[in-house]
Formats: structure tokens, sequence, C-alpha cells
């Protein structure tokens, strides 16, 4: 069985997670061209590589971001959203 | 044992002709080079050879050919999808299907089996009411259908799944709905091209792509450097490393798609049939085997692994639909890599890249796609101009904002 770890609740089964797509930053919505944004809403990063995601775990509701290789399915590490500025 | 057999077991050269040529070296220079030796590749080889005399073309495989998705879906071809662009082009494409058997001179053991899409729900009633007609408007045989018909064709069907889960209230009936032996098509186009001039190799990765002032110059293999002005990728589940070699940007995500075989049974089910709601599809193959496939894996990954929670979960909808099945064993279990767009359109034609041509995007739909692809890719790349077939799928309708919203037809995949 697959063990993701919820930065709150520890490591439990990947089938009590869900997975809410790559961590993107929003241009700003006035300043950015048609151009810029439609790169936002649609365009991804679905390259090879390690990527920082968004999970959610079912359970206890909580988000939090995942790094992730998605070649190797391997997840390097865990931690909530306001915690990813400090490495 | 047979007499012809046991003779034909001691001949030292076997009288079967090899299906195409294994050159030995890369040219210097091609007029077209193709990146994928899927079924799309080799069509796009073959229809260039054969609709525009272009044949210095290379093929290049980095494994062997139809080891990608070609090889690995199961084998749906139906044309009863949900928008008049995606209709049109899948219809051009089952046209080109029913005879191309006798076009490439080989069985492809194309079959109409009658394509059912269970409803279990009347919100999913309404929208294949929407499909059918869609699909009538555009000359599509495709219908509503209620319980009592689908029961009278397929007997051995549980309506009520056996209470584990909505019952079927009524059906998309597409009798034109195949199935075929997908190697053979790979085959087949690889051969026709083949024979026309066209160089296939396999065992050749590209590792990157030489674009200079916006323009493509060459591609560079493990195996050499080649010059060419024209590149297509038709790489599916590759694209996305594809696209990194010419700095594009796409919408594409990579999500594994599983499928798998149970041990053969004598023929008792023709009809194809498809549950929505339960992700699942189910034919019998010409050697008993029953095939079934389900939804794609929940999170973006670029592997073929396969999970026993697939196995586990596809089997118990297996036995919702076909309760007999219980004892059945399964075989074997496989998984492929589906290129995803956020409309479940494909993304097809020219980029902003001179010279790079796309076919992508072909998720857990393609394979039904692969004559009409080739077809219409080896005309945009000999004339440079979009086939009319394609226009709508241009990767640019992701920046004017154009989708085509195929959501409907193909949540399930196949
Ligand atoms: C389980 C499953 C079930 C499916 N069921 C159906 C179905 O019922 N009906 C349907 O219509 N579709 C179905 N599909 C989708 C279908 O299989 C694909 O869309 C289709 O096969 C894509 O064909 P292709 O020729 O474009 O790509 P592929 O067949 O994937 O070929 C791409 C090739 O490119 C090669 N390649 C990749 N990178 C490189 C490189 N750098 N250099 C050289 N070569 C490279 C790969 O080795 C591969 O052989 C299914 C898919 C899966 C996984």
């Amino acid at each position: 069985m697959k063990i993701l770890t919820c930065p709150v609740n520890g490591p439990r089964p990947i089938q009590e997670f869900t997975y809410g797509g790559e961590v993107r930053d929003m241009p700003c919505p006035d300043t950015s061209t048609d151009t810029q944004w439609a790169d936002y809403i649609f365009n991804r990063t679905g390259e090879p590589g390690v990527r920082r995601e968004w999970w959610h775990h079912g359970p206890s509701g909580v988000w939090f971001v995942a790094e992730r290789d998605i070649i190797g399915d391997n997840v390097l590490k865990t931690y909530l959203w306001s915690a990813r500025e400090t490495p | 044992m047979p007499l012809n057999l046991l003779k034909f077991a001691f001949r030292s050269d076997y009288g079967e002709p090899r299906m195409f040529r294994r050159p030995d070296r890369l040219r210097e220079e091609y007029d077209v080079v193709i990146i994928g030796g899927g079924g799309h590749g080799l069509a796009a080889a073959y229809y260039l050879a054969v609709e525009h005399g272009i044949t210095n073309v290379a093929v290049l495989e980095k494994s062997y050919i139809g080891s990608g998705g070609t090889g690995r879906n199961t084998a749906i071809v139906r044309s009863n999808y949900l928008t008049e662009e995606g209709a049109r082009f899948y219809q051009a494409s089952v046209d080109l299907f029913r005879d191309l058997s006798r076009t490439l001179d080989l069985n492809l053991f194309y079959s109409e089996r009658g394509h059912f899409t269970m409803a279990h729900s009347l919100a999913s009633l309404r929208t294949q009411r929407w499909r059918a007609e869609v699909n009538k408007h555009l000359g599509i045989d495709s219908q509503e259908v209620g319980p009592d018909f689908i029961k009278e064709k397929i007997p051995e069907i549980d309506l009520t799944c056996g209470g584990h889960q909505p019952p079927i209230c009524g059906a998309l009936y597409h009798p034109p709905g195949a199935i075929a032996r997908h190697d053979a098509v790979a085959w087949g186009y690889a051969r026709g091209a083949d024979q026309r001039g066209c160089e296939i190799h396999q065992g050749v990765s590209v590792t990157d792509i030489e674009v200079r002032d916006g323009a493509v110059t060459g591609v560079h293999t493990d195996k050499g450097f080649v010059k060419t002005t024209r590149v297509l990728s038709a790489v599916a589940g590759w694209t996305t490393h594809i696209q990194k070699m010419v700095g594009l940007r796409s919408p594409l995500v990579i999500h594994p798609l599983q499928a798998l075989v149970t041990e053969p049974l004598k023929p008792w089910l023709n009809a194809i049939v498809v549950s929505a709601s339960l992700h699942t599809y189910i034919s019998q193959s010409s050697r008993g085997e029953l095939v079934a496939g389900a939804s794609l894996d929940p999170y973006e990954l670029i592997s073929m692994r396969s999970t026993l929670d697939f196995a586990e979960t596809m089997a118990g909808h297996m036995m919702d639909l076909f309760p007999f099945l219980g004892d059945i064993k399964i075989m074997r279990q496989w998984a492929g890599l589906c290129d995803m767009t956020p409309d479940f359109s494909p993304i097809m034609g020219t980029t902003a890249i001179d010279g790079f041509f796309l076919d992508a995007g072909w998720g857990t739909w393609g394979f039904k796609a692969t004559p009409i692809s080739g077809y219409a890719m080896a005309h945009t790349i000999a004339t440079g101009d979009n086939h009319d077939l394609i226009r709508p799928f241009n990767l640019s309708r992701f920046s004017e904002f154009d989708q085509v919203g195929e959501k409907g037809a193909a949540s399930v995949g196949h």
C-alpha cells in the first residue's frame, strides 16, 4: 500500500488523499495580459521532474503541499502551505 | 502433428517475409522525421508516402513499434462523440477503419459489435440523449435505448447490478462501435510505409530538437544527429518530454490508465459494454478473453506500473454487470500513459515553431483516431496548412479561449 505523510496526521494510506494539481502562482488579474492569463488558466508543467503539488487529506480536510517526482512517484517532502518559504 | 507443420519446423528459412526492413543506420538528412512509432506516427508516414509522394521519411521509435498506447489500449473504435468537431473527425476515422484491412492487405480483425454506453441515472440518460441527437444530425448511427432492448441484446447482463449500484435505466446504442487488433494496425501501416521507401528505426530515441530562428533544423538522437526541417511529434504519453525540447507549453498532463484481460471463454459477449458511472468498459476479444479497462489513475504519474487497487475495483465492477464472472481468472494487467487535455479533445497540427508539428492529446481515446490522424497530419506536413478536420484542435485554442469540450463523451476512458 502506498503511504503519504500528511503534515498534520502523519503517514496515512494514499486512498485517504485527493490530488489537487500542481502549485501555481496566479498572475495579477488586473495587470496580466490575455496571453499570460490564458497560460495560467490552461497550461501546466506536465514534464517529468520534481514538482510542488496540492494534496488533500479527506478525513481531516487538511490541504497541504507535497514535493513529488512524477516519474518515480517518490514524495520528497510534505508541508503546510504557510511553511513553504522556510525550507 | 500435421506433416506440413513438422516440415516447417525443420526449415532453416522461414517462408514468411519480414513486415519491414531494419535499416542499419540513420541517413544524414530526411524530408520529414516522425518521433514515435505508434499507430499515429506510422500512419502519418504511410499517408505521406501514399498521398503526397514524400518518402524520404524516418520514423524514430525508442523501443519497438506499438510499444506505447497503440499496443496497450482496449481497442474500441466508435464515433458517437458529443461535439460536431469531434463526431465529424472520429466518423472520418471509422470510415477509413472499415476499409483498412483491405487497404493495408492485413487482417486487422476489425469487428463491429454494437457499443452500449449504459446510463444508471436520469442525468446520464439526458447526456446520452444529447449525444444521440448530435450524432443523428451528423448522420452517425446512434440512438437512445431502454432496458428491454439492452436485455434482449445482452441477455447475460444484470440490469439491477445486484443492488450494488444504481440500476441501468437505458443506454446510448451505437451499432457501428467496433474493436480491432491494435498491434496489427501498427504493423500494417509500418509495412505500407516501408514498402514505399520510408524508414522505420526501432531502438532510436530522440534526445533533443534543434531549433534556429524559430524553425526546426534537425533532431538529436542517441544514434547521432539528423538534419531535417520538418518534425512530427507523435508520442502521445511522452509529449511533455518532447515539448520541453522545443520550449512549448501546453495543458497536457500525464496519467496512467490500466486495463486487464481474463482467461479466454467461449464467445458469449458480442456487444461492447461501457458504463460511465462504473468507469468500466468490457468487450470479448476474438481469442475469447474479456478485455476491460477503467478510468484514469487518480494522480499524475509518468509510469506504466499497475496496481492491485485497480484489479480489485475493476473485478468488482465487472461482477456488478455480469455476476457469473466471479469464478473467472484475471490473466494479465497493465498500464499505458495518457496525455490528457482539459477539454478531452486532441492537440493537432502546426505550432508556433516552423516545421514542428504536434499530434498529441490522445488521452484515453486516441486508438480510434489512428487512421484519420495519420491522414490529416500527413496533409498538414506536406502542405504546411492544417487539414480542415483538425483545424479546431490546434494548440492555439488554449491561448484563444476556444476549447472543444468533449468531456461528456470521453469522461470514461476508451
Ligand atoms: C489502457 C488503455 C486503454 C485504452 N483504450 C482505448 C480505446 O479503447 N480506444 C481508443 O480509441 N483509445 C484507447 N486508448 C488510448 C490510445 O491507446 C492512445 O491514445 C493511442 O494508442 C496513442 O497512439 P500514438 O500512436 O499516438 O502513441 P503511442 O502508441 O503511445 O506511441 C508513441 C511512441 O513514441 C515512442 N517515443 C516516446 N518518446 C520517444 C522519443 N523521445 N524518441 C523516440 N520515440 C519515442 C514510444 O516508445 C511509443 O512507442 C487507451 C489507452 C490505454 C493506456
